[in-house]
């Protein structure tokens, strides 16, 4: 146990040696794998924060139930029972028909139609608040009270939110298709990158191999460099991210403000961090990993 | 190792190389598109031998010490190293058979981009062997070659001589029980030879096997040590065993 971190230790100590003598080409390195990073990054955070200003936006979805016309004052007590006992429903409101014909009354330029009208025609009416956003859940609640005793119609207008929905799903797998791609991309480099330093160090490669080296000794350095390389690139590719999102903001915070609204661009949250860099860190060493075992089998070193 | 007192356990340890016999039996040795570059061999050398191998470029020295060392596997034959078949090695045990050797090339092997001390600590990185103990082995191999005060240097600053004498500390520098030197005196003018050929006399003395290839007949006749003259790839003639 003692040996195998000292060995650790060793390889990860070579590696950093070797990349402060070429910092110039390590820093471009992680350049290169930070910018392939951030486009994803910058997707991703366009569609969490759309996300976010669908759910202010929509965060309550009206329910408009209109209950037949010879509702009983006992469907009305049940029906309330119901709406305060459904743990789905944020509040509602009752509007009966005598007040949404005096509000219809008021109403200017309506005077004329209502006039002409002998009697109230409008229903007693609950409008309600769903808690949660999701159409899904909406088109739940909605069936539910279709089916309660008094109830003529239920209504949501939720179509908008639906291809908004519609649109953010769309994105979340443009940023898997882009991350797919992208990830393959950083692999062939990484693996190119390593596939040189093998070159360059051919001759150590034999020389320890002639005298005893495991393919796990030879083969461990390049693995630590492959993760460093990803380490660097997920950092950098998090601070150009950041940099990119207060950028934005500035312009952000100017629009909102005509929109009267305070909303800001929100940076990554810290698992979507996380899983840049560490999804960048397993890129490296599966790109090394390969890129070293190949290379091993091409140098026919027995 | 942190025991410093020494107990009858780990005395033997200590004071002795493992015992490893080389065994060749009947060893051929066919590289692919050419010649049968062995034919034929069949010797022993006991623990603690000094074996010259001889004979004139081509005639399959290179080939014997690389058997031997398990860089090559024979095509016919047996090659036992104690009591492991070569031949028969997994692949990943390979390397631990390797590391009971100390090689000299014939071409140095030398990594240039590196000093002395780091060119000798390679054999105890790939042992696991680091920090503190590693220093101090590194330089009591350098002591003994007599490059203690060029362990800052680069091999390419080195004379010829200097450099085979690296290459020296770097083969015995994980304490191996054979020591295995291919043309070490090659191109070495007579005096340094006689000093190479003294080291190599010296790890002998304390027990270390050690076998060397040398195409300079005429210089080592009057030596000590067993012969083993090569031939086309035939064993021609063995000298007796000395004990």
């Amino acid at each position: 146990m003692r040996d195998w971190l000292s060995q650790q230790r060793q390889a990860l100590q070579l590696v950093l040696a070797r990349m402060w003598k070429a910092r110039l080409a390590t820093l471009m390195m992680c350049g290169v794998m930070g910018v392939t990073l951030c486009l994803p990054g910058i997707l991703y955070v366009i569609v969490d924060n759309l996300n976010r200003l669908a759910g202010d936006v929509q965060n309550e979805p009206k329910i408009s139930l209109f209950l037949k016309l010879d509702t009983t004052p006992e469907t009305l007590k049940e029906l309330e029972k119901r709406l305060s006992a459904n743990p789905a429903v944020k509040s509602y409101r009752f509007v009966s028909k005598d007040s949404a014909w005096q509000e219809l009354r008021q109403n200017a330029g309506l005077g004329d139609v209502t006039g002409g009208l002998e009697q109230n025609p409008l229903p007693d009416a609950y409008f309600v608040q769903s808690k949660e956003a999701e159409p899904a859940a909406v088109d739940g609640l909605l069936r539910q009270m279709q089916q309660w005793p008094g109830v003529e119609h239920a209504l949501v207008d939720a179509n908008w939110v639906k291809r908004l929905y519609a649109l953010l799903a769309l994105g979340n797998k443009a940023i898997l298709v882009l991350s797919g791609l992208l990830g393959f991309a950083l692999l062939a480099i990484i693996g190119n990158t390593i596939r040189l330093q093998i070159l360059t160090q051919r001759e150590e490669i034999e020389v320890s191999k002639l005298i005893g080296a495991t393919d796990r000794f030879i083969r461990r350095p390049f693995l630590y460099a492959g993760a460093l390389y990803g380490l660097g690139g997920g950092l950098t590719a998090w601070l150009m991210l950041a940099s990119v999102i207060w950028l934005f903001n500035l312009s952000v915070a100017e629009l909102a403000e005509l929109y009267a609204s305070s909303f800001r661009l929100g940076m990554p949250d810290m698992p979507a961090a996380l899983a840049i860099i560490g999804g960048a860190v397993g890129l490296g060493w599966l790109g090394a990993y390969w890129a070293v075992n190949r290379s091993l089998s091409q140098l026919e070193i027995t | 190792m942190t025991c410093a007192r020494l107990t009858p356990q780990n005395l033997p340890r200590l004071s002795f190389h493992e015992i490893l016999m080389i065994r060749f039996d009947q060893v051929g040795k066919r590289y692919p598109g050419s010649n049968e570059a062995l034919r034929d061999i069949s010797f022993e050398i006991e623990q603690g031998e000094l074996v010259f191998v001889t004979g004139h470029s081509g005639a399959g020295k290179s080939t014997l010490l690389k058997l031997i060392a398990a860089i090559e596997r024979p095509t016919s034959g047996t090659v036992l190293i104690g009591n492991q078949n070569v031949s028969k090695l997994r692949p990943a045990a390979v390397p631990y058979l390797r590391r009971k050797f100390g090689m000299v090339f014939q071409d140095h092997k030398l990594l240039y981009d590196r000093n002395a001390f780091d060119n000798v600590a390679l054999p105890l990185y790939i042992n696991g062997i680091s920090g503190n103990e590693a220093g101090k082995r590194i330089r009591a191999a350098l002591d003994k070659v007599g490059l203690l005060g060029k362990e800052k240097a680069m091999p390419i600053s080195l004379s010829g001589g200097e450099q085979q004498r690296l290459a020296i500390a770097r083969a015995v520098v994980s304490r191996p029980s054979i020591l295995i030197a291919d043309e070490p005196t090659g191109n070495l003018d007579a005096n340094y030879a006689a000093e190479i050929i003294r080291l190599f006399y010296a790890f002998h003395q304390v027990g270390v096997t050690v076998i060397i290839a040398t195409h300079d007949a005429g210089d080592i006749s009057a030596q000590e040590g067993r012969k083993l003259k090569l031939a086309q790839g035939e064993l021609q003639m063995q000298s007796e065993l000395q004990t």
